[in-house]
């Protein structure tokens, strides 16, 4: 009797001293994701706490904000992470906000091979891997074929565009616009004086850009909206919000720009400080298979990286990804791996090109 | 002897009635001032390493942009201040004046709707309405005004209705206080030893209510060079708020000690029109802040 | 012919339903002190605001300097005002109050100060011109608030209540020097009091006023000694009120009867018939007091009346002692002598008292007068 209400004591002090908050839930505890919007849908979290028992509590962001966040608590307060694979790295070798994936713990196997080859080039330090791929896309062109016809970013910038543009001010403008130039970014990532002599290139063409530019988008619905009202008559934007307009207004598509898509892949991260790491290798585990992960990937509206998942994937996705890439996906490029300092560089040139008149 | 005593235990009521307070003051606004200012004396050395330095001031300085901003932000501070003065003088002059009971409190009910709604939703409404397929450039259309909808937003201008909006009621609160307490027999002595309208808005008026309109200044200048939303969202691509800038530093660049120098430059830019603005109005601070 | 400095014309103002100006008329001779004296609310403070320019009539006409002022705004008058607060501005100086006027009418700074100091210096605050209006005593701010006004050489100087804020001993004191100040300025001053003694002592002429109108404008003996109304004549000095029919008319004398059966006799003032309702009014400063009839030798011995010492009131120069007159039990105060005689009276104890017929006065009451 006393023994027991001793320990619960002492439970309750290292509780109150670790800060933390949920101990008194059951057995499962619960799992904290910070990740995009529509990445971790409601069905999908309550099929996972009937099975398990763990709660679910999910942060949207982005990856800037992820990367701030955990930075600001070394890598505390969250027990999964989703950012971009070519950011994890950096941040990584700079702030030390994640922790290895155990791989032990996962069932690779149900992993594409390709993709988890992408992730293992990008994001292993020191020979561990510090992520797992969740789930892809790549970031094109949408166009209302009714207004204008394109082909290219640099279309974009055409006289008769004037103010009918948009795009974000963000790294991913600047590498479209490298590879649109005819230049390759990638190449250059670790010559830092040439990259920046390349990115005030691009920060040079994007200025004499900016009249046709009517915004810079910070978020997805503000683009969307600008579409729809017919505001904007074709912007930079990644595909699953272009099929999602097309699904609207069959005149609004998607296309894979002729100087070539920049893939993106996002992840399976687990922060430093994450305390539920169990609950979050069962996440994983659990939405690996192929039938969760084909539900997930619709509510994205985009691919996922467990094997098997494609084929459930929904039709109409699948007739908009091949009007959309008509050579399949040899077109699309991956980010590498964002060295650290890199984006001191690009930041400089982004605030220049919002500076410009 | 029982004199001291007494006296003692007050000073220590007196230091417990503050304590929450001062650890309130100390922990939430002094530690955290005195960790980014040593933030942002740090410059990076390669990955994970730091060292002493001044140059994230130097780039704010060497850099154009960022100084661009500064002075731009500044200004449209001042003129948003500036205006929201002329605008809510009338106000609060009629609350305080002109009417009573039922209709002032209806007035100053008018200048809180701003505060019914977050200020996200309130400035996506000025963005619904002012949006090229917004409301009024269809009005504007429909009453013949212009031949096709023109986009208001990103404009400066849209930044500084947006400011004065915002800003309506910190103006007219200070200022509604000073002028209430203004005898209106002054006025009328004014008027009646020959002043007119003006004149006596300017002798009699303006230094009574001098701390109200330096106070009501000071907080809607602090609140406007502060602002983050109205400013980015109504200003577009164009918009270039410093806050901006320091929020990109810290979030989007994860320059923490980039955003750390901007945020002591932007705390030394108030302090020092504070000052200037207590100049100008002759007032001290304390007699200003007791209006607040 | 006189020359009136202010001339109301049918002058009204009403507020809703209220009517607290009622179609007055009246003139104010050139450099006389004119006061008007009424209980608070009777429309005072809105007559002067009228005359202002503050507040604008319903009906009528205010002529000043025989110039219509119909139209014409305040601050175009020439009229100024001491505000019943004094209104003085607390951010200047005492000079840059005094100066105010001036300033705003062009007067260049060095005619300026120059008049500022010498109109400081007339009402007795020389050198003050630096200092700040609150370092004043209440007396002194009295004297540049008026000193603000009469820089402006004003046609016409309103005072509404000027000395309702100060203590009594500084009132009494404050009363000379505006009679002072008049006298030495000359101009023409209108004076609003509710304080009777104020009216008596500063005016040569005081109109009473009462709900809206003036009830008797006169100088203060007149209004003292011949009240045209009883509403003057019970606000005018304490009096003595003695109410009843009129039982006997001999002239202008007449006999009041009490309903509990005391009988007086008095002036009468207007018309009077025999058994109409009317008031007596005695002064108790007409009343003289005696132990024995040989003390009243002077009074006739019908007009002595018995009476109890009920209390005495002692105030100095103004005590009283109040009595019951022994038949009907109805209060009256005699003024005690100089002298210091009958200071010794006990409570209870029984005296004679007598007045003169024709110091005391009679009105109707009832139909004739509201
Ligand atoms: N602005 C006003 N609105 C309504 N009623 C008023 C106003 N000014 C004065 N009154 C009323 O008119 C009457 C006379 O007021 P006032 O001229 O101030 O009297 P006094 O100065 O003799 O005390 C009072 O009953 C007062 O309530
Ligand atoms: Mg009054």
């Amino acid at each position: 009797m006393t023994a027991v209400r001793t320990r619960r004591r002492v439970a309750l002090l290292a509780c109150l001293l670790s800060g933390c908050a949920s101990l008194a839930n059951a057995a499962g505890g619960t799992l904290r994701i910070i990740t995009w919007a529509d990445y971790v849908p409601a069905d999908v979290v309550a099929q996972f706490t009937k099975e398990t028992g763990i709660k679910v509590e999910v942060a949207l962001s982005n990856n800037e904000e992820i990367i701030s966040k955990l930075r600001a608590t070394r890598g505390a307060g969250f027990d999964l992470a989703q950012p971009s694979q070519d950011r994890i790295l950096g941040p990584q070798q700079e702030f030390g906000i994640y922790k290895p994936i155990d791989l032990a713990k996962v069932q690779v196997d149900r992993i594409q091979p390709d993709l988890l080859a992408t992730v293992r080039r990008n994001a292993t330090i020191g020979g561990r891997l510090y992520a797992l791929p969740y789930v892809w896309g790549a970031e094109g062109l949408v166009v209302n074929t009714k207004r204008t016809q394109i082909n290219d970013y640099l279309d974009l910038c055409r006289a008769d565009l004037r103010g009918r543009t948009s795009v974000r001010l963000r790294r991913p403008t600047l590498m479209a616009f490298a590879f649109a130039m005819g230049k390759d970014p990638f190449a250059l990532y670790s010559d830092t004086k040439a990259y920046t002599a390349l990115m005030e290139q691009v920060g040079a063409r994007l200025i004499a850009c900016k009249a046709n530019f009517r915004f810079f988008f910070d978020n997805r619905d503000q683009l969307l909206n600008g579409m729809r009202s017919g505001e904007l008559h074709a912007a930079m934007m990644w595909d699953s919000g272009g099929w999602k307009l097309n699904r609207e207004n069959p005149d609004i598509k998607f296309i894979a720009p002729k100087s070539g898509a920049l893939g993106w892949l996002d992840t399976y991260a687990l922060p430093a400080r994450g305390k539920n790491e169990a609950a979050a290798y069962a996440w994983i585990n659990f939405t690996l298979r192929p039938e969760i992960a084909a539900r997930i990937a619709k509510s994205i509206g985009n691919f996922s990286a467990a094997k098997g998942a494609d084929q459930l994937t929904d039709p109409v996705l699948r007739a908009q990804f091949a009007a959309s890439f008509p050579e399949g996906f040899k077109s699309v490029r991956w980010y590498p791996a964002i060295p650290p300092g890199l984006e001191e560089i690009e930041g400089r040139i982004l605030d220049r090109v919002k500076a410009a008149k | 002897m029982a004199e001291t005593t007494t006296q003692a235990s007050q000073r220590l009521i007196l230091w417990l009635l503050l304590a929450p307070a001062l650890i309130w003051l100390l922990g939430l606004i002094l530690l955290p001032h005195l960790d980014l200012a040593l933030l942002s004396l740090r410059e990076r050395t390669g990955p994970g390493e730091y060292a002493f330095g001044l140059a994230q001031y130097r780039t704010f300085f060497s850099e154009p942009l960022y100084w661009d901003v500064f002075v731009r932000t500044a200004t449209l501070s001042v003129i948003a201040t500036a205006l929201t003065l002329l605008l809510a003088f009338p106000i609060a002059w009629t609350i305080a004046k002109l009417t009573r009971g039922r209709l002032s409190a209806l007035l100053f009910a008018v200048c809180l709707i701003p505060f019914w709604v977050s200020e996200t939703v309130r400035t996506l409404g000025w963005m619904i309405l002012l949006r090229e397929t917004g409301v009024l450039p269809s009005l504007l259309v429909t009453l013949g005004v212009t031949e096709v909808p023109i986009e208001m937003l990103y404009r400066d201008a849209t930044i500084l209705v947006g400011l004065v909006y915002t800003s309506l009621l910190f103006m007219v609160v200070p200022l509604y206080g000073s002028l209430e307490s203004l005898d209106d027999s002054l006025i009328e002595a004014g008027y009646d030893l020959g002043g007119n309208g003006w004149t006596v808005l300017r002798t009699v008026v303006i230094p009574h209510a001098a701390p109200g309109i330096t106070a009501g200044c000071i907080v809607v200048f602090m609140l406007t060079l502060g602002n983050y939303l109205t400013a980015s969202l109504l200003g577009g691509k164009n918009s270039l708020w410093f806050t901006e800038q320091i929020y990109t530093q810290f979030i989007t660049r994860f320059n923490w000690e980039q955003g750390a120098a901007f945020g002591f430059l932007l705390l030394a830019l108030s302090s020092v029109m504070v000052w200037i603005g207590l100049r100008l109005s002759g007032q001290r601070f304390s007699d200003v802040m007791s209006r607040t | 012919m006189t020359t009136f400095d202010l001339e109301a014309k049918g002058l009204s103002k009403h507020f809703g339903t209220h009517t607290a100006v009622d179609a007055l008329s009246f003139g104010v001779e050139r450099g006389s002190f004119f006061s008007i004296l009424g209980p608070s609310g009777c429309g005072k403070t809105t007559l002067l605001r009228m005359i202002a320019g503050f507040v604008e009539p319903d009906a009528g006409d205010v002529e000043i300097g025989g110039r219509s002022m119909r139209g014409v705004p305040p601050n175009r008058r020439p009229v100024n005002m001491v505000f019943q607060q004094l209104a003085l501005f607390p951010m200047m100086s005492v000079g840059e109050n005094v100066a105010y006027g001036l300033a705003r009418r062009g007067v260049r700074r060095a005619d300026r100060e120059r008049k500022v100091d010498e109109m400081l210096e007339r009402v007795g605050l020389p050198g003050s011109a630096a200092k700040r209006v609150d370092q004043l005593s209440g007396g002194q701010r009295q004297r540049v608030a008026i000193a603000r006004s009469l820089v402006l050489e004003p046609t016409l100087l309103l005072l509404d209540e000027p000395l309702g804020a100060l203590d009594l001993k500084l009132r009494e004191r404050m009363k000379i020097e505006l009679k002072q100040l008049q006298a030495a300025f000359g101009t023409t001053f209108v004076y609003i009091t509710h304080d009777q003694s104020e009216a008596l002592v500063l005016s040569d002429r005081v109109a009473v006023m009462n709900g809206g109108r003036f009830e008797q404008v006169g100088t203060p003996q007149e209004l003292y000694y011949s009240p045209a109304t009883p509403f003057v004549a019970g606000f005018v000095g304490a009096n003595n009120r003695i109410e009843g029919r009129v039982t006997s008319i001999d002239g202008d004398l007449v006999e009041v009867r009490s309903e509990s059966g005391w009988a007086v006799h008095a002036r009468r003032q207007g018309a009077l018939r025999l058994g109409d309702a009317a008031a007596a009014f005695v002064r108790p400063e007409v009343a003289v007091l005696g132990r024995s009839m040989a003390d009243l030798a002077l009074a006739e011995p019908a007009a002595v009346h018995r009476g109890t010492v009920e209390s005495l009131l002692f105030d100095g120069a103004n005590s009283v002692v109040l009595l019951r007159e022994q038949a009907s039990r109805c209060e009256f105060r005699v003024a005690l002598p100089q002298t210091g005689r009958y200071a010794d009276l006990k409570v209870n104890e029984p005296v004679l008292f007598s007045f003169a017929a024709d110091r005391a006065v009679c009105f109707a009451t009832g139909s004739a007068h509201g």
